[in-house]
């Protein structure tokens, strides 16, 4: 019980992570049609320029400044590069961004090396934030923090960890402000009136194409926000931008592109896919001798029947994209198109 | 009733000349270049052309932008290896010559599993889907060892005695005059497919769709049969690849071998039917030759990427093209001065720039061999400021000089341009 109570917050966590990514690229892919290859290379830039920031300043202030520092780069990759080739479709302008995930993981390794670097929570979240304690006696219950060794000396305790909980807690209110500023401020309004009549704004006399730079550049800085959270958590190294690069477009896809609702839901059910599995250490083989039907070690299919459901984990999200294409091709949210 | 109407139709000296000019080029090429690094690098052309025109049935004929073709070509590389273990054991009958076409019809047979499901959707959703598919793959096939070898991958021997007309396979120009002819046959077969009815309504699916299915035809199902043709001339690149190289590794299904077939074929030019022979014997050059030069290749890859999509949208090819145009016209000979001038300080900046890259890299990879590494030949010395100054002044200099001339050249382009086309006009109306 403890366990899955743990594993599901780890998922719902990952999940949240996916949607501070998956966001951006979505408010991006609506707003411009533009497929932003370079996302993930971007999130790990956020952890890199976090990691380099917070050893000069220290950990809080490299969580705001990493986002400016990823958010400006990418409102000038804007300026500079996609804009000059929107005219010629969107297909280019995937490319473009294509090309630009090759240079930003070769800078990095140049910039940073090709190993992982240290990058360590500060100690506050270096610590679980609660502990589980199941206990025969007592049941259930929840201590803060770290529970004390003479309680865990007879009883099951599963701790989860702070950088987890503080990635919920920042996801969550990015969300909250993102809702905020798109429904209820004029920025959002022209925003939302570029995304669906970008003429009439023009016409109306609002810039639309800075506006359409600084939704890049503002896509960008949640990914580097999301970069320098994801950086802590989990390891910070070259390879971090192509693990979760595929992830996202799962996540889009499965959502219904164009969909911030859709990023949401999608990016919460791709992350419980990918972390509640892993703790099932069966297989089909297991399931088939459950029915009563013994599968032979030296049967065809039993190399792919022994896989177990842990084994598995890392595909289940291209399952569920196929079979979302299958069932219900414009997505979870999409719109008929 | 077709005998009834005389049709003239006169030999097409000019695709004559091509076509026997291409299977003259594949004939004497190893000839000519006969050392045995040339002929490596030959046969893998060879393999990369049909990948990469393969792709481009995709990409240039039919506007879709996969992400995770790699698994068409790794799939027929897989099965192939297998089927050449099998005839190695002596449980199956082929002669390995045929093999690659095993690799085919396994790619034709996945094309049309998973093209069904990534085909439904065009444009940027087909191309997310592409690479989950492609990521599905890539992940599955390290869960089975069993099929795909794990880390270590499937290793084979081509040579299956008997020798059929002293052809064992064994000496690589043996393999090479085979990949040859099945590149010269694919081409052939890939560029009569670009004249077929379905090649026309591909061109028209990727042009307007909507007229298309208004018309009353199956955008979906038009996408989907290329998908499958493109998967099963990429199957045969991958069977031919597993004999050439005798071993088939993860790596085959991989992204990076996805991502390197959209990027080869965009740099030799999506719009033009002969770009993607270009692209293939680029990739081969940059992947085999420039990562042996240097350690920064992929930067300089990216970078040629991105250059190309901003200023030359239509590739190597599309440069080609252009300049033909020109030179039909007659305004090509005032244009090579110019040309002769961005060379010149292009190369200038260039030289600079990859000096300080050079620089960089040695100072992150090889710290521990010292500060003086070799750049083209000459010793520098990496903690050298003087270095970095003498770098940093060409480029500037150089991209200076580059962005006059730059200006110059796109005057006189676009004044050569109107020119041709009031030509045209005047053809026109005389």
């Amino acid at each position: 019980m403890d366990q899955t109570v743990i594993n599901i917050l780890n998922g719902l966590s990952s999940g949240l992570l996916l949607f501070m990514l998956s966001s951006g690229l979505t408010l991006i892919f609506s707003m411009m049609g533009v497929l932003n290859f370079a996302h993930a290379g971007f999130y790990m830039l956020g952890a890199y320029v976090g990691y380099a920031s917070s050893r000069i300043v220290g950990f809080w202030p490299a969580l705001a400044v990493a986002p400016v520092v990823v958010g400006a780069l990418g409102a000038v990759f804007e300026r500079l590069c996609l804009r000059r080739v929107h005219r010629y479709g969107h297909v280019p302008e995937l490319l473009v961004t294509f090309g630009l995930s090759y240079l930003i993981l070769e800078l990095v390794q140049v910039v940073w090396g090709r190993a992982p670097v240290a990058f360590d929570p500060p100690a506050v979240l270096a610590q679980p934030a609660f502990t589980l304690v199941q206990s025969a006696a007592t049941g259930l219950s929840v201590v803060l923090g770290h529970a004390d060794a003479a309680t865990c000396a007879h009883a099951a305790c599963t701790t989860f960890p702070a950088t987890r909980a503080f990635m919920m807690l920042v996801a969550l209110l990015m969300l909250l402000a993102l809702w905020l500023l798109l429904r209820h401020t004029r920025v959002g309004l022209v925003i939302q009136a570029a995304l669906t009549h970008p003429e009439m704004a023009e016409a109306l006399g609002h810039n639309v194409p800075r506006v359409f730079m600084l939704v890049f550049g503002a896509g960008c800085a949640l990914a580097g926000l999301a970069g320098v959270i994801g950086g802590t958590t989990f390891v910070t190294e070259p390879s971090m931008a192509a693990a979760i690069g595929p992830i996202l477009f799962v996540v889009v896809v499965v959502g219904g592109t164009g969909s911030l609702v859709g990023a949401f839901v999608g990016a919460l059910l791709i992350g419980l896919l990918q972390t509640v599995p892993l703790t099932v250490d069966k297989s089909l083989v297991d399931a088939a001798s459950a029915l009563g039907w013994h599968v032979s070690t030296d049967s065809a299919a039993y190399p792919l029947m022994k896989l177990t459901l842990a084994q598995v984990a890392p595909i289940l999200p291209y399952l569920l994209l196929v079979l979302i294409l299958i069932l219900r091709p414009r997505g979870l949210f999409g719109t008929r198109e | 009733m077709t005998g009834d109407v005389f049709h003239f139709r006169p030999y097409n000296v000019g695709r004559w000349a091509v076509w026997g000019g291409y299977g003259l080029l594949l004939l004497v090429a190893p000839l000519v270049f006969s050392s045995s690094l040339s002929q490596t690098l030959l046969s893998q052309m060879g393999i990369a052309i049909i990948g990469c025109l393969a792709y481009n049935m995709l990409l240039g004929q039919g506007g879709m932008l996969s992400f995770g073709h790699a698994v068409y070509s790794g799939l027929g590389a897989f099965l192939t290896i297998h089927a050449l273990n099998r005839v190695g054991a002596g449980t199956l009958h082929l002669p390995v010559g045929l093999l690659p076409l095993v690799g085919g019809a396994t790619g034709l047979v996945f094309a049309a599993l998973f093209g069904f499901v990534t085909t439904r959707k065009s444009g940027t959703t087909f191309a997310m889907i592409t690479l989950g598919i492609g990521e599905l793959v890539a992940s599955m096939s390290l869960m089975l060892p069993e099929f795909f070898g794990g880390e270590a991958g499937v290793s084979s021997n081509r040579v299956v005695p008997p020798a059929v007309m002293g052809i064992s396979f064994g000496p690589q120009i043996q393999v090479y005059y085979l990949i040859a002819s099945y590149c010269f046959v694919c081409t052939g077969l890939m560029f009569a497919f670009t004249r077929t009815p379905l090649g026309r309504m591909l061109n028209a699916v990727r042009d307007n769709p909507e007229r298309v299915a208004f018309i009353g035809y199956d955008t979906q199902r038009v996408r989907w049969f290329a998908f499958m043709i493109s998967g099963l001339f990429m199957g045969i690149a991958g069977g031919l690849g597993a004999i050439n190289f005798e071993l088939a590794t993860a790596e085959v299904v991989g992204a990076q071998r996805s991502g390197a077939y959209l990027l080869f074929t965009y740099l030799g030019g999506a719009t033009a039917f002969f770009g993607p022979i270009i692209g293939g014997v680029l990739m081969v050059l940059a992947t085999v030759v420039l990562s042996e030069l240097t350690k920064a290749w992929l930067l300089y890859l990216g970078l040629a990427f991105m250059v190309m999509v901003m200023f030359a949208p239509a590739g190597v090819a599309g440069l080609v093209l252009a300049n033909l145009r020109l030179a039909a016209f007659g305004k090509l000979r005032p244009m090579l001065r110019w040309y002769g001038g961005l060379v010149v300080a292009g190369g200038i900046a260039f030289f600079g720039a990859s000096m300080m890259i050079e620089m960089l890299y040695h100072l992150q990879l090889n710290e521990a061999l010292g500060p003086v590494m070799k750049f083209c030949g000459f010793p520098v010395n990496v903690r050298n400021p003087v270095a970095w100054m003498a770098a940093l002044t060409q480029v500037l200099s150089g991209g200076l000089a580059f962005e006059l001339v730059r200006r110059r050249v796109v005057v006189q382009w676009e004044a050569a341009q109107a020119d041709i086309e009031r030509e045209l006009k005047r053809r026109e109306a005389a």
